[in-house]
This record gives structure tokens, C-alpha cells and sequence, in this order.
């Protein structure tokens, strides 16, 4: 699989990366490679095998329903590069 | 004093040879002493470390302390601990003072240990050199021209060099035990669930492990037993009894049998690099093992499962730093999209980008069956494999790495070939099983890891061959050359 | 060309627990802005999930009663994009393995027929917190309270056809999730409000048209409205000859219209997977009969209830039954009336509806008790007053004055039946009206009682209503015809 210019536009796009024009034939060269390294396995029948999500096959456990956080606003906006009146700030969006 | 190991150090604490705000001082000193030539600290905490030190020292004159209170620790700065600069090696989080502990770093606090600082490592801990760090490549101190491996490269270089007794490190696909193979230490990545998750940044969830780099077995085992354990806060902790992982150590390891994958010895090893793992075998079968040729046939499709995976999870894991709430934000963005493109542009760098649009690119429409299942079902068959070769056997043995240290810049260009060297070391973690690497001697001057391989919550087992294995050499107690 | 609709609806209905889904933060409703938003909501760096049990088991509560499917397993998957009330860039929900699978529910036509809907699933997931574009100036602001509230995603097959079916459908589902007391049912607040998916065909086509997605319509008479509005605009398109573009619409109630909303549509690409911070939910079928066994008496039953033991009509049972906190006061309201169930029907389906509905307070805002207006119906029924007093009585107990005897004691509106006290009256009002008795005398007997009117209306007035009205036309007719 080789991975041209306009999809290396799409994924970044999709992960909202901002790349440089200049970069993206260095990415699309080394995603490509990635790919195709990855692509080994094919090389391996995988029909009827599950996919596992977890080395160990458990369960959830559940917490119960409680209440046991409280207000710690100010101290997590300390790390916040924009608030005001308690909310966080983004540039205005237009719906 | 700085030569000694931890469980040295605790009796040095216990018998009044030394405070712990001395000792404290004395590593401090040589992290700052160091830290210019080998960059393992991203943060030294001077102040903290000393007022939690005379802490410490009031707790022991109070009699109210364990027997590790007092001895410094040095974390990986993946780790949050609430107040202190938490950046995991990126510009993204720069800026970021946690505001909370991890719950390692918590149980640690609780046991008395005292940070010295955080250190350096790749950033978003992917990397095979700590050089994808934004604080710049970590040395190796067995020669600093060479990289400690990565991702948990500082807290590997820093033992090493005994700029802290101890560290912590976390291993997604061989972060723990490949630098600690590369700089000469001892390096645990428990079970998966052992240790908690929380508090901890993620690279990829279901394959992250945190785990101790240490100078022996015995310190390892000793961490262990602070920080292994059940997490309500982690919904992937294991509730498995954690054992006292210090009291089968001194156990004779007569009959153990030893699995040895003959995909671990193939091509892709280094000749020299063959030798002393069979030379550290050999050694095991002295002390009464043995040995027996296992098959691990899907071993070379770990790494592309892998590469599959762990992007996956990354490309998700990492969509939360998109300047709103911490971390790195463009500056003057003009819109919505501009803020979230060129803070994440900015201020991730080119391997964490790399990643994440592989991860993107895996699952996205038309391409998660063939990419995302496909790695999944493979990750199945990996741990299958596993599964049969310990139903003949105990443990399994071989490389941690493929070579020793590489030069720095070596590698850097070239992905693929980096990935292609974790090929020991990834498969553990798609299955989810314990590993150790334990110092088995040099080439070059250069520190070989021998890596031992043990099932599910098998982590006694592990510490106590590894520790019968140090009592029996001499490897681990090397100290490079200029940091005696 | 004749065209028929198709409409399927996505219900979010918020789960009301104390505490979130993932996280031990508050869910209370209106609280400052991001103080109920805790690490795990706000998505920091290492933070992790944990199920909150009670919203397993609440999700479990809702298959049960609609007679779903409920899997053994379940699973939690993400759902990848970026938008900033979505703190950690994905939002966990589920996909491939849903919480409850297939089930349905009956609906009423206005025909009075019934109607059986499918629910094709309903899965858990997080809500996502709040924008706000006004009062920031350049900027948007963020308030993540509700970031990580559980909803209740119900999906329904696309079953129904028009407008009306959809709302019945929709106060249906709100009725259910009501009574099992898992949703506060409150629409303006956003803790109950659906998605419509609307397309037309020709009738009799099999295939269904391409459909507009209606997003987060907040009551029913929006939801009605704006699958009407949007039933026009489709079909106006394809008369003319054009085509429906599958896309995400919004309904504006002020102007009547939906519009596109192209801006989150591009690139959709939500990239699922199983969420590796959370392993499966394994569910029980022990967990599962538990929860069966514990059910309460849903709509349905309790009207067919209600007809059978009460004696009432379909209608009534109907009105009285959707509302859980309705019938509740209906049974209770029976309970102080000594059991008389028509009267207490009419009373709260009309004056005390009337009431509420004047005054926009919901039955359990009522000022007026089920005890209280049971009491009221009670000396209806042993006529203590009349019907007529009665209302009067109701005024007052609305306004606070008291209860019902209590009432009637200060105001004085005892009914009098002593035949000595009535008798009195009527011999007065017949000794002071000579011309109207001789015009009763002279009148034809099928006449006579027309007339008698006047007489009982004077003795009423010189009674002030209380005097018994049948005691005193028996008198009247016997005193009048001597």
C-alpha cells in the first residue's frame, strides 16, 4: 500500500495535524513504508481466529453509583491556556 | 554510597549511616553533575525532593516509616505527579503541571520515597532511542555517543549512571526492558493489569505496562511490592492477590524449565549478542534449569500486528490534547480547525505525528478490517502461542534486544528499521505476559540484556531466576566508566 | 404522486443517576460552569474510565420492558472526532455490541388502533458538554458539566409513517423510561430529546428514499412539526424533479424550517473500535431475572388495570395511565374517596387539569393532594355538598385555605338536608310567590315542570346553594300540587 499526497492531506486532516506542503512526500514515503511492513500480515490465515482487544479476556467491574469528586475547577484551569467565568475558551464557532 | 542498591540503602537508613536528606543531597549532586552530559532529567525537583527527604527523616526519628522511606527515586516523566511538571517528553505538554498523582507515583509518595526529578524519554514514550524526545536525545552512559534505548531511556541512563538508586519506567512494546538491556540495568514490565494505569499518559491502553528499572532483581522486587496492586480507578487492573514479591527470591531455581523460542535465535540476531545470552543460559542450566527448544512460530508478525495496534490506540488516546484544556495552544488561531491543526502540529513532533495518522489511516472506513481485525486476530494467535509453550515450560528465555546500543542519529531516519528491532519485545506486550531483562554481560563495552519471559501474575518467578542469576555474576554490578 | 413517509427515531434519554458514567462527578443539573467536571470528564492527561453499575443496570431495566434481547456481552467503543465539547477527542459509546438488543413497543392510533414499533437497539454512552457562542465575545465557551452524563441511545426500526406516530411513539418511550424511574423525562432541561431520520417514497415503493437526519428536536410538538416541515420540503424537491441528499438537518421552531448543517458534516469518519480502557460488560441472566422480578407495573398494564378495576373508559384509563405521577394520584386520590374511581377520573382529567394546565405546573407540582381532592369527592359522594358546591370548594383548596371539611366548616357549605330547615324554605318562597304558584297551578302538567324551575333556583339562592336539591324538589312537588 502506498499512501499518495491527497490521502496523506485526508488522514491528517482526520487526526487534525497541520502539516507542512514541503513534508508530506516525507510522510507519504514513510507511512508507505510502515504500511507495507505492516502488511506482512497477510501472510498469515487469520479466518475464524477472534480478534482480541485485551491480552486478558476479562470482565468489567462496575463501580457504584456515588458521588465522589468534587469542584477542583480552579485547580485544573491553572493548566488552561484560555478561560473566562469558569469556561474554557476556542474560537468562536459558527453552527 | 550511591553505588549501593536499594535494599542496601534501606539498611544504611535504618542504622543512622546516613539521613535521607544526605542521601538525597548526594544524588541530587550528581543529577545535577550529570544531567548536562547524558540530558536523563527533563525536571530536577531540588526543593521538593529535600523537603520531602527531611520529611522522611522525621518519620523514621517518629518510627513511622516503611523500610524504603527516605530513598530517592527518580520518575518517568509520563508519570503525573500533582504540582510538578508532567510533559511525557513533548512540547505538547510543555506547559503542563499535572494536577493530580498517578496512582504509582501516590503508593510511592506513601511508601516514602522521595523524586529526585522526572526524566527524559521518547516522546508520548514512542521511540526504541529517547530521541523523539522534545528535550533532546538521552546519552547512554556507557558511551555518549550512544542512545540508552527507549522509551523510558532517562530512568534507564540515570540508574545506570547512579544518578538515582531506582526508577520507574513503562513498557508498551519493550520501553522498560530494551533501554534497560542497552544501559546495563534490570528492567520488570509486569503482567498486564499489575500495576495500575492511572495517572499515567497513554500511548496505547491495552498494551501500556509501568514497571520498576532498577540496579538488581532484588530492588526491582522490592518497588514491586509498593506498586503492584488492584486500582479502582483502573477498570484494566488486575484483582489478582499481589504476591510478597521479595519472599521467593532466595529459592533455588533446580528443574526450572526453560523454554528457549528458536525464532529468537535466528537471523536478526546479532552474532556477538547470541553468545552472551547463551552464555547467560548456560549459566541458569549451572544453577540447576533446563532447557528445552520451544516454537513461537508467529514471533515476526508481532511487529507489524503491533505497528497496527499501538497507532490505533495512540491516533485515539492522543486526540485529547487539542488546546482547550492544557498543553500546547497555537498561537492566534483564526478558527476552530486552525486551533486544533496547529497546536497539534506544533506541538507534537515527527514520530507521535507518524504514529497517529497510521493509527488514523488503520481504522478508518475500508481499512479496519483489513488493518485494525487483522492485527487483533493475530494478537490472538501470539498469545496463543504462548499459552502452548508454557504448558512444557516455566519460563521463557532469549535476547532482550537485537544488538547492543546503536549511535545516536543511527536510526532516526529510518522507522521501519527501529521498529524491526523491538522484535523481541512487542509480542510480550500483545499478550499481555511479564517480562524481565537482567544484565548478561558486554560487547564492546557495551551492556547485553538477557530476557526472561514468564506467564500470567508469574512476576515472583521472574525476580526470584533473575536474583539467583545475580548472585551468580556479576553484570549488573558493572558501573560505566566516569560515573563511579 | 402519492408519497409515504418513513420516519425512525434516536432517542437520547438521560440516565438519572447521581453520579456519571465514567467518573464519581455530580450530574446535578444548572451547576456553575465546569464544577461538576471532574479529571476523568475534562479528559486530562491519564485519567480512565469506570462503569457506573447503575447504569447497566438501568439500561437492562429499559430492554427488560420493551421485551428486548439482552446480549451477554456487551462492549464499549469509541467514537473518534473533534469538537470542543468533547474533551477527550472521542466519545465513548457502543457499536458493534450494544447493551439491549431487539425489542418493541405498542403504540395507540388515533383510530384506536394499535400499532407495534420495533427498537432495532439501545446502547449507553456519554454525553458530551456544552458550547457557548453568546457572551464570550470572539470566543466560544466551554462548560463540561454534562460531559460524561449517561444517555440511553433508543433506536427504533423505521416503522413509522407519519408525523403522528412519531410523536406517540416518542411519549410512548417517554412514558416507560418515566415509570422505571431511569430518565426524569424532563425535555427542557435535554434529558430526553430525539434524533428523527425522515424520507418519503412513492406508495407502495419497497425501498426506502434517502434520508435527512433531524437532529436534537427537544418536544413533541417540535417533533411533529418538524417532520411535517420536512415531509414538504422532500417532497417539493422530488416533484420538481430533484434529489435528497443524505445529510444532518436542524429545526428551527421560530422560523418552521429545517436547514442543513453542513459544518459537522464533513468527513465522517468516526473511526470505532473497542475502547481498550474498558473491558466488556458480561451481564448475567440471574442479574437479568432480578431485574424482571423487581419491574414495576408498566403503561400498558396499568391501564388495561385501571379499565378492568376501576371501571373506567379506554380514554380515560389512557390519560390517566401515561403519566406515571398521574396515575399514582389517581390511585391515591381513589384511595381517599372511599374507593369512588369515575368521580375522581373526572375531576382530575378535567377541573384539576384544567387547572394545572392554566398555571403550566406538572400533576406533581399540583397544589391541590390526591388526599386532598379524594377527601372532596368523599363528601360529593355522601353528599355532604353538591357538585356545584364542590367547585367551590376546589378554588379554595387550591389557594391553600385548607382541606376539604375543613373548608366546608369555615365556609359554611354543608349541604342541608334536615327536612325540617328545607321544608321552611319552601314554605316561604311559596307563600311569597302567589303569581308564579297560581301560573304553576293553571300550567298543563307536562309544563309544570319546566316552571318548577323558578321555585327550586329562589330556594337554592335563599340557601346559598346548600339545600339539598333533590329533598327540596320532592317537597315542592308535593307542597305545590296540594
Amino acid at each position: 500500500m502506498s499512501l499518495d499526497k491527497s490521502e496523506v492531506q485526508k488522514i491528517a486532516w482526520l487526526a487534525r495535524l497541520a502539516i507542512d506542503e514541503q513534508d508530506i512526500p516525507n510522510y507519504s514515503d514513510e507511512l508507505s513504508n510502515i504500511l507495507s511492513m505492516v502488511e506482512r500480515m497477510n501472510s498469515v490465515d487469520t479466518d475464524g481466529i477472534t480478534p482480541i482487544a485485551h491480552p486478558l479476556e476479562l470482565s468489567a467491574r462496575l463501580r457504584a453509583d456515588e458521588v465522589t469528586e468534587e469542584n477542583q475547577r480552579d485547580h485544573f484551569q491553572k493548566d488552561a491556556p484560555l478561560t473566562d467565568d469558569g469556561c474554557y475558551l476556542v474560537p468562536k464557532v459558527i453552527e | 554510597m550511591h553505588q549501593s542498591t536499594l535494599a542496601q540503602l534501606s539498611v544504611a537508613l535504618e542504622s543512622k549511616q546516613i539521613s535521607s536528606e544526605e542521601l538525597t543531597r548526594l544524588y541530587l549532586d550528581r543529577c545535577k553533575k550529570y544531567n548536562d552530559s547524558l540530558n536523563c532529567f527533563i525536571t530536577i525537583n531540588e526543593d521538593e525532593a529535600i523537603e520531602k527527604a527531611k520529611f522522611a527523616d522525621q518519620q523514621r526519628a517518629d518510627n513511622k516509616h516503611t523500610a524504603l522511606t527516605g530513598i530517592p527515586v527518580a520518575q518517568k516523566d509520563i508519570f503525573c505527579t500533582n504540582g510538578i511538571k508532567t510533559s511525557c517528553g513533548s512540547k505538547m505538554l510543555d506547559n503542563f503541571i499535572a494536577p493530580y498523582d498517578a496512582t504509582i507515583v501516590e503508593k510511592m509518595n506513601n511508601a516514602g520515597f522521595v523524586t529526585l526529578g522526572k526524566t527524559n524519554m521518547d516522546e508520548f514514550a514512542m521511540g526504541s532511542s529517547n530521541e523523539t524526545s522534545f528535550y533532546g536525545a538521552v546519552k547512554n552512559p556507557w558511551n555518549t555517543e550512544y542512545v540508552p534505548g527507549g522509551s523510558s531511556g532517562g530512568s534507564a541512563s540515570a540508574v545506570a549512571a547512579r544518578l538515582a538508586p531506582i526508577a520507574t519506567g513503562t513498557d508498551t512494546g519493550g520501553s522498560i526492558r530494551q533501554p534497560a538491556s542497552l544501559c546495563g540495568i534490570t528492567g520488570l514490565k509486569p503482567t498486564y493489569g499489575r500495576v495500575s494505569r492511572y495517572g499515567m499518559i497513554a500511548f496505547a491502553s491495552s498494551l501500556d505496562q509501568g514497571g520498576p528499572m532498577a540496579l538488581t532483581a532484588e530492588d526491582a522486587a522490592l518497588m514491586m511490592n509498593v506498586i503492584a496492586g488492584f486500582d479502582e480507578r483502573d477498570s484494566t487492573s488486575a484483582e489478582q492477590t499481589v504476591d510478597d514479591y521479595t519472599e521467593k527470591l532466595n529459592d533455588s531455581i533446580e528443574g526450572l524449565k526453560i523454554g528457549l523460542p528458536k525464532e529468537y535465535f535466528g537471523e536478526g540476531l546479532d552474532s556477538n549478542i547470541a553468545k552472551i545470552v547463551e552464555e547467560g543460559i548456560k549459566e541458569l542450566e549451572k544453577l540447576g534449569a533446563v532447557c528445552k527448544e520451544i516454537e513461537l512460530p508467529n514471533t515476526e508478525l508481532s511487529i507489524p500486528a503491533y505497528y497496527v495496534v499501538a497507532p490505533a490506540e495512540c491516533s485515539s488516546n492522543l486526540s485529547r490534547f487539542d488546546g482547550v484544556r492544557f498543553g500546547h495552544r497555537c498561537e492566534e488561531p483564526t478558527d476552530l480547525s486552525d486551533l486544533y491543526c496547529r497546536s497539534r502540529g506544533e506541538g507534537f513532533g515527527k514520530e507521535v505525528k507518524r504514529r497517529i495518522m497510521i493509527g488514523a489511516y488503520v481504522l478508518s472506513a475500508g481499512y479496519y478490517d483489513a488493518y485494525y481485525l487483522k492485527a487483533q486476530q493475530i494478537r490472538h494467535l501470539i498469545r496463543d502461542d504462548f499459552q502452548n509453550a508454557f504448558k512444557d515450560i516455566d519460563v521463557i528465555a532469549g535476547p532482550t534486544a537485537t544488538g547492543t546500543a546503536f549511535k545516536l542519529n543511527e536510526m532516526i531516519d529510518d522507522p521501519v528499521s527501529m521498529y524491526l528491532s523491538d522484535l523481541y519485545t512487542v509480542s510480550v506486550n500483545l499478550a499481555g505476559l511479564p517480562a524481565i531483562s537482567v544484565p548478561a554481560g558486554f560487547v564492546n563495552n557495551l551492556p547485553v540484556g538477557m530476557q526472561l519471559i514468564g506467564n500470567y501474575f508469574e512476576e515472583s518467578r521472574l525476580l526470584n531466576i533473575a536474583h539467583q542469576f545475580q548472585q551468580a555474576t556479576d553484570h549488573h554490578k558493572a558501573i560505566p566508566g566516569g560515573f563511579e | 404522486m402519492e408519497w409515504e413517509t418513513v420516519i425512525g427515531l434516536e432517542i437520547h434519554a438521560q440516565l438519572a443517576t447521581k453520579s456519571k458514567i465514567f467518573s464519581g462527578a455530580a450530574t446535578a443539573y444548572g451547576a456553575e460552569p465546569n464544577s461538576q467536571a471532574c479529571a476523568v470528564d475534562l479528559g486530562l492527561p491519564g485519567v480512565l474510565p469506570v462503569i457506573n453499575k447503575k447504569v447497566v443496570t438501568m439500561a437492562v431495566k429499559f430492554g427488560v420492558a420493551i421485551e428486548a434481547e439482552i446480549p451477554p456481552k456487551s462492549v464499549f467503543a469509541r467514537k473518534n472526532y473533534f469538537y470542543p465539547d468533547l474533551p477527550k477527542g472521542y466519545q465513548i459509546s457502543q457499536f458493534e455490541l450494544p447493551i439491549v438488543s431487539t425489542g418493541h413497543i405498542d403504540i395507540q392510533l388515533e383510530d384506536g388502533s394499535t400499532k407495534r414499533v420495533g427498537v432495532t437497539r439501545a446502547h449507553l454512552e456519554e454525553d458530551a458538554g456544552k458550547s457557548m457562542h453568546e457572551g464570550f465575545g470572539n470566543y466560544t465557551g466551554i462548560d463540561l458539566n454534562r460531559a460524561g452524563t449517561p444517555l440511553l441511545e433508543i433506536v427504533s426500526e423505521p416503522d413509522m409513517r407519519n408525523a403522528k406516530e412519531a410523536v406517540a411513539y416518542m411519549k410512548k418511550i417517554h412514558s416507560i423510561v418515566r415509570y422505571l424511574e431511569i430518565c426524569d423525562g424532563n425535555m427542557q432541561e435535554g434529558s430526553f430529546r430525539c434524533d428523527a431520520n425522515v424520507s418519503i417514497r412513492p406508495k407502495g415503493q419497497e425501498e426506502f428514499g434517502t434520508r435527512a437526519e433531524l437532529k436534537n428536536i427537544n418536544s413533541f410538538r417540535f417533533v411533529e412539526q418538524a417532520i411535517n416541515i420536512e415531509v414538504e420540503r422532500q417532497i417539493d424537491i422530488l416533484e420538481d424533479g430533484g434529489k435528497i441528499l443524505q445529510e444532518t438537518r436542524l429545526y428551527d421552531p421560530n422560523k418552521n424550517e429545517t436547514r442543513s448543517m453542513r459544518s459537522k458534516e464533513e468527513a465522517n469518519d468516526y473511526r470505532y473500535f473497542p475502547d481498550p480502557d474498558l473491558l466488556p460488560v458480561e451481564i448475567e441472566n440471574s442479574f437479568i431475572e432480578d431485574i424482571r422480578g423487581q419491574l414495576p407495573e408498566l403503561p400498558d398494564a396499568k391501564k388495561q388495570r385501571f379499565i378492568n378495576e376501576f371501571k373506567l373508559s379506554e380514554y380515560d384509563s389512557g390519560v390517566l395511565t401515561a403519566q406515571k405521577e398521574m396515575s399514582d394520584f389517581f390511585e391515591a386520590c381513589v384511595n381517599s374517596a372511599d374507593g369512588e374511581a369515575k368521580l375522581s377520573s373526572n375531576w382530575i382529567t378535567g377541573q384539576l387539569a384544567a387547572a394545572l394546565n392554566k398555571e403550566n405546573k406538572d400533576i406533581t407540582e399540583s397544589p391541590v393532594s390526591a388526599e386532598m381532592l379524594g377527601g372532596m369527592v368523599k363528601r360529593i359522594k355522601d353528599d355532604t355538598i353538591s357538585g356545584k358546591i364542590a367547585k367551590q370548594v376546589f378554588e379554595a383548596m387550591w389557594n391553600g385555605e385548607g382541606d376539604t371539611d375543613a373548608i366546608i366548616e369555615s365556609k359554611g357549605l354543608k349541604q342541608v338536608t334536615d327536612t325540617g330547615e328545607i321544608e321552611k324554605l319552601v314554605d316561604d318562597v311559596i307563600a311569597n310567590s302567589p303569581d308564579q304558584v297560581a301560573q304553576y297551578q293553571a300550567a298543563p302538567e307536562e309544563k309544570q315542570g319546566k316552571l318548577i324551575g323558578y321555585f327550586v333556583g329562589q330556594i337554592m339562592k335563599q340557601s346559598q346553594g346548600k339545600a339539598n336539591p333533590k329533598q327540596v324538589n320532592e317537597l315542592l312537588n308535593v307542597k305545590l300540587k296540594s
